[in-house]
């Protein structure tokens, strides 16, 4: 694979560039955060931005700037699971079904397209009613909302791989039906779920700070962007940045992704459409 | 004609078995609760008598297939059981709330359709300006949350300019100014969201159009070039858009859910996130019905759509 087009992609490094800002950030939290993110003082309430509290301080006069470093850790945490979860399950299971082709495809992709029938944030809170709230249930939650997309994306995938020569090649020399899905086909396939999975981790972000908002995702006292969201909204007009830093953090997240995964995007169809 | 009506039967069809798997998985709901949800949902009035008596309403001591017969009877009757919690029928309480969620999602639809779809066509035959402007226009679009815009837009329209109500209501049937000011911003925040979508996909598919050889043979011809893009490519743009808008609707009642919430709109997703909070699982069950079926009968509405638009998906060449 060549990476001279990936390095040259304007948008792929400012995304991949912010994307590591923040990562690097919510791995040292615990080092960069100035404050105690719990920590309550009544001399500092609804007090503005200043140099010892760049983001300002909440209602209950906590750091907002601690506060979103760690809660952006929990909120990576929670995507990254989320979309990892559902990679483990869609990958093998679109493989399957799109290196299988008939029967297996039927079987394995109709419950699937099930799945689809209902909007996401509509099954994912349907699944928290039952199974309750935090952070574990807001993962798996979006994980089952996530593995069918990504099954689908494998399966079309896999499913053109499986047509090109080299497999009826492999297939020739004796290679068995496994051997030649893992090895063969599964690398030549992922490109475009890797590209959906960024696109989905900014999706995650997304949908995990609205379950929260809604008081369905992290409860407290873990801190959560979409909490603080919902925390915030009393003194809104009295204190706008306890409002404003969280959702920005949310917003540049997801706009990393999506550049990450628009640069990918075309990385792949560029390198499809020559092969 | 009969062609087009046999595709319209064909999927009719297809839909019906989507609608029974949606009451399968909403009855499930509430016996895929761990422990007693009679007992959860009850609470501190979770008495043996109380319990007993409910048990026996909702026939959870009868097998699970009659049980599902029971409700999926009462269901198509339009009984939809009752609220344990208020002691209304679930009826009576979707009847006052779909009305709301139906007036914010299709105003945010029909107003994001109108917006988006210009916007895309002018992003995709229009110079450098509109279209970076629009790029620019759709990546803040799907990045921003969209509750979080809901709450920066009461911040600059109610807390600062002091023009609007943050949250509330008023019965459109009531007072019909009233009912917009306090839909102004709920709209406004998902139209945003949505007109990011639509444009992104009405560009591509408008400049995709573009390049075929037709436009070249008008151009040829003479055809004025907006009537070749507007009367012309969009009309072939026409299947990729009306498909965005399906799928997107779904994600429109999702954002509706919250936006309700954010907003103090007593609709149908407000209603049911209330129910989470308080464990009232049979208003739950309505809630997710209610909206998923919206969901698949307006996918329903928007494939017929696309038969109308492209003769050729309704005459079998593009199924």
């Amino acid at each position: 694979m060549t990476t001279s087009g990936l390095t040259r992609d304007r948008r792929l490094i400012v995304g991949v560039t912010i994307l590591g800002v923040l990562v690097l950030a919510a791995v040292l939290a615990p080092l960069i955060a100035p404050h105690d993110p719990e920590s309550i003082d009544s001399a500092r309430l609804l007090r503005g931005p200043s140099l010892s509290h760049l983001f300002g301080a909440d209602a209950l006069g906590r750091d907002v700037f601690s506060r979103v470093l760690f809660a952006f850790r929990i909120s990576l945490v929670v995507s990254a699971g989320s979309v990892g979860l559902a990679l483990l399950i869609g990958v093998p299971l679109g493989l399957l079904a799109g290196y299988s082709g008939g029967w297996v495809d039927l079987v394995l992709m109709r419950p699937v397209d099930m799945i689809l029938v209902l909007p996401a944030l509509l099954l994912a809170i349907s699944l928290i009613s039952v199974l309750g709230t935090g952070s574990s249930i807001t993962l798996i939650a979006i994980a089952v909302i996530f593995f069918p997309i990504l099954a689908r994306v494998m399966r079309s995938s896999a499913q053109v791989v499986t047509t090109l020569p080299f497999v009826d090649s492999s297939r020739a020399r004796g290679m068995g039906g496994f051997g030649i899905a893992t090895r063969h086909v599964l690398p030549n396939a992922l490109g475009p779920v890797v590209v959906q999975a960024a696109i989905l981790m900014g999706f995650s972000m997304q949908i995990e700070a609205a379950l929260s908002y809604l008081g369905l995702g992290t409860q407290p006292p873990t801190p959560s962007l979409g909490l603080m969201l919902f925390e915030g909204r009393d003194t809104l007009v009295q204190a706008p940045w306890a409002e404003i830093f969280p959702g920005l953090a949310i917003a540049i997240t997801v706009l990393a992704f999506n550049l990450v995964g628009d640069g990918l995007r075309r990385h792949v169809n560029q390198h499809s459409s020559a092969a | 004609m009969s062609e087009r009506l046999r595709f319209a039967g064909r999927r009719l069809l297809i839909t019906i078995p989507v609608l029974f798997v949606l009451s399968v998985f909403v009855f499930l709901l509430i016996h895929l609760v761990p422990g007693d949800p009679v007992r959860t949902m009850l609470g501190f009035r979770a008495t043996p008598e109380n319990i007993a008596r409910i048990r026996g309403e909702l026939g959870l001591d009868r097998p699970l297939l009659a049980q599902y017969g029971t409700w999926l009877n009462n269901l198509v009757h339009g009984d939809l059981g009752r609220d344990y919690v208020s002691g209304a029928s679930l009826t009576s309480l979707l009847r006052t709330s779909l009305p709301v969620t139906l007036e914010l999602t299709s105003l945010s639809m029909v107003l994001a359709t109108l917006v988006g779809v210009p916007l895309g066509v002018l992003a995709a035959s229009r110079g450098r300006g509109w279209r970076s402007g629009t790029e620019g226009f759709v990546i803040a679009g799907i990045s921003i949350p969209d509750f979080w815009l809901g709450i920066m837009l009461v911040l600059l329209f109610t807390g600062t300019l002091a023009w609007l109500p943050p949250s509330g209501y008023v019965k459109l049937t009531d007072d019909v100014a009233r009912n917009l000011r306090y839909m102004v911003l709920p709209v406004l925040t998902l139209v945003i969201g949505e007109t990011a979508y639509i444009a992104r996909t009405a560009r591509s598919a408008v400049e995709e159009a573009l390049t075929k050889p037709f436009v070249g043979y008008l151009r040829a011809k003479g055809v004025a070039e907006k009537s070749i893009v507007f009367r012309h490519a969009l009309r072939n743009a026409g299947v990729p858009i009306a498909t965005v808008i399906g799928i997107q609707f779904g994600v429109l009642l999702g954002g509706s859910i919250v936006i309700e919430y954010a907003f103090g709109l007593p609709g149908v997703g407000k209603l049911t996130v209330v129910a989470i909070n308080q464990r009232n699982y049979t208003v739950v069950q309505g809630g997710v019905l209610v909206l998923a079926a919206m969901f698949i009968l307006v996918n329903l509405f928007v494939e017929l759509m696309i038969g109308v638009i492209d003769p050729r998906v309704a005459d079998g060449a593009g199924a």
